[in-house]
């Protein structure tokens, strides 16, 4: 590859995170700013949060089931089956529970911000907006990570229960285990920073999905084809910022509680 | 056309006085004759490519300045930097004596409430009603929802639009829609008109309607306005016509007359090429001018 070439595309490299964290500063001190666009914050609350639901249960039931399944098969090799509901619980908590979530989110979510605010640039909706006295980053890009960050935090919380559930019917109706045994261990194992870890990867999560959503979308060019770009482009760099992050937090977790 | 190639006005008078440029904005003079709009040795480009180099012209108040030029020349780039959606690399910008190119992107928002804009493609708002599309600024403002109605079918009236308060844009034809985005850049009664190629890709009798609807705004509100089109057609009748109230419908001037408050400004290769009256125009010995009017 030629020098130039390189020198370019790090150079576009690096515009791109600076637009990028331009864009999600202004967003976020918008929060502080009038006028506050509740509406549109219900709105994108309902869109994001309620209408991920079904994906949300569906896959968090289906992956407790499976850790159950796979843990139990493992785990009797060690005459230690009685241990499953805590390994589910585990996984789902810390770590499945918020990532797979996330990405479930991010498939939805992320490629529908690119994709409508990508169409409304080339459609000069977003020109017109800011022509008409309306701030785009306040009226379209603040309600979506707010709504993102607000909602990812209580579908993880719903994926977790779902999916400690579906591992508990499959260890009581598939695997012949006690139930009462299995919730007892995934309980008693759980302790604080487990729950915390849990709890604070899907905040980070909702604000990469929303921001590389938006950010994706107003930076579309070039018509209809822009906007399918556009909308690969961010479901794909905000899976792979979401694992990449899980793995930063999970390292600093582990190493503030030891577990 | 006259022989000399160039678009001939019937009974053309000779050249009104061009007023002179002035060096920069005067909070003594008139409101009445204050510049709306200053642009100072302004220069834009993107990448590498100049599109605009030290383009210099003001509109005064009540006047129409036609702005045009071949495709892709910046019309549409120049008509963004007056109202600020796009910031020059060099020189200066006024709008209503503000200096727009040295303003933050969150203070603009409220100069802009001033400033009507009228996109290429009309721009509305696909996810909204007409009534909310017109009726956007009004909203944004917590306007009482009767008032927003009435206001919004009032401006729809002017454009003759007003049984598609209920209709999404996506229901409407492109002339439609053009007629929808007029109404909604005048609802607030701005001071200052953008219009984009607001003829742009419609068929002739379409053409005429939406003119029709400009020269309105401009003979009954006498509203500032900025023209950009490429079809000459367009340009000159908004020079030779004018809105007739009582018949409710434009008709041409008397003969060996021209809309005093009309001229024109003309684009080519990033430079300001032409800057004056309807007569020097059509009188110009520039050859790409008289090249492009041929």
């Amino acid at each position: 590859m030629p020098l130039a070439t390189i020198d370019a595309a790090a150079r576009k490299g690096v515009l791109a995170v600076q637009e990028y964290a331009q864009l999600s500063g202004r967003a976020l001190s918008n929060l502080f700013r009038r006028p506050f666009y509740a509406a549109d914050l219900y709105t994108q609350a309902d869109v994001i949060g309620v209408g991920s639901l079904p994906i949300v249960i569906m896959t968090g039931f289906f992956l407790g089931g499976v850790l159950a399944l796979q843990s139990a098969s493992t785990l009797t090799q060690f005459g230690a089956a009685a241990f499953t509901g805590q390994l589910v619980s585990f996984s789902m908590i810390k770590e499945i529970g918020p990532v797979v979530t996330a990405l479930m989110v991010s498939g939805r979510n992320a490629s529908g911000m690119a994709s409508e605010l990508g169409s409304m640039i080339v459609t000069e909706q977003i020109d017109a907006m800011r022509a008409l006295g309306t701030d785009p980053l306040k009226k379209l890009v603040m309600p979506r990570i707010v709504a993102t960050i607000v909602m990812l935090f209580f579908l993880v919380i719903l994926s977790d229960a779902v999916g400690i559930l579906g591992g508990g019917l499959v260890s009581v109706y598939m695997l012949g285990q006690d139930g009462s045994q299995y919730f007892h261990t995934s309980y008693q194992s759980l302790q604080y920073p487990d729950i915390l870890q849990g709890l604070v990867k899907p905040i980070f999560f909702g604000f990469i999905i929303s921001t590389i959503g938006c950010f994706y979308g107003v930076k579309t060019r070039g018509g209809t084809q822009g906007v399918g770009r556009a909308t690969t482009q961010a479901v794909v760099v905000s899976s792979v910022l979401i694992i990449a992050t899980d793995f930063l937090i999970s390292r600093f977790m582990i190493g503030i509680f030891g577990r | 056309m006259s022989a000399s190639g160039g678009f001939d006005l019937p009974g053309m008078p000779e050249a009104a006085p061009v007023l002179p440029p002035q060096p920069s904005l005067s909070t003594q003079s008139e409101p009445a004759k204050d510049p709306v709009v200053v642009f100072e040795e302004v220069s834009i480009g993107f990448g590498r490519e100049p599109v605009l180099e030290n383009v210099s012209f003001q509109i005064r108040h009540g006047e129409t300045r036609i702005l045009l030029g071949p495709a892709g020349v910046g019309k549409s780039v120049l008509l963004k930097l007056t109202n600020g959606l796009l910031r020059p690399d060099s020189g200066r910008i006024f709008v209503f004596g503000k200096e727009i190119s040295a303003m933050r992107e969150e203070d603009l928002f409220e100069l802009r409430g001033a400033i009507g804009t009228v996109f290429q493609e009309g721009a509305l708002f696909d996810s909204l009603t007409v009534r909310d599309n017109v009726g956007y600024r009004l909203i944004e403002e917590h306007v009482p929802d009767e008032e927003i109605t009435r206001r919004a079918t009032e401006a729809l009236r002017f454009v003759e639009m007003e049984h598609t308060l209920d209709k999404f844009p996506s229901e409407l034809s492109g002339g439609m829609r053009r007629r929808v985005a007029i109404a909604r850049a005048i609802v607030t009664n701005p001071q200052l008109i953008l219009y984009d190629s607001p003829t742009g890709g419609l068929d002739p009798i379409t053409s005429t309607t939406i003119i029709e609807l400009v020269m309105k705004q401009r003979d009954v509100a006498h509203t500032t306005s900025l023209v950009v089109t490429h079809r000459l057609q367009d340009a000159f009748m908004l020079a030779s016509h004018h809105f007739n109230r009582e018949k409710g419908a434009m008709e041409p001037l008397p003969e060996h007359q021209i809309d005093p408050n009309t001229s024109f400004l003309m684009l080519y290769q990033s430079h300001l090429v032409f800057d004056g009256t309807t007569r020097e125009l059509v009188h110009s010995d520039d050859p790409f001018i008289r090249e492009y009017l041929s």
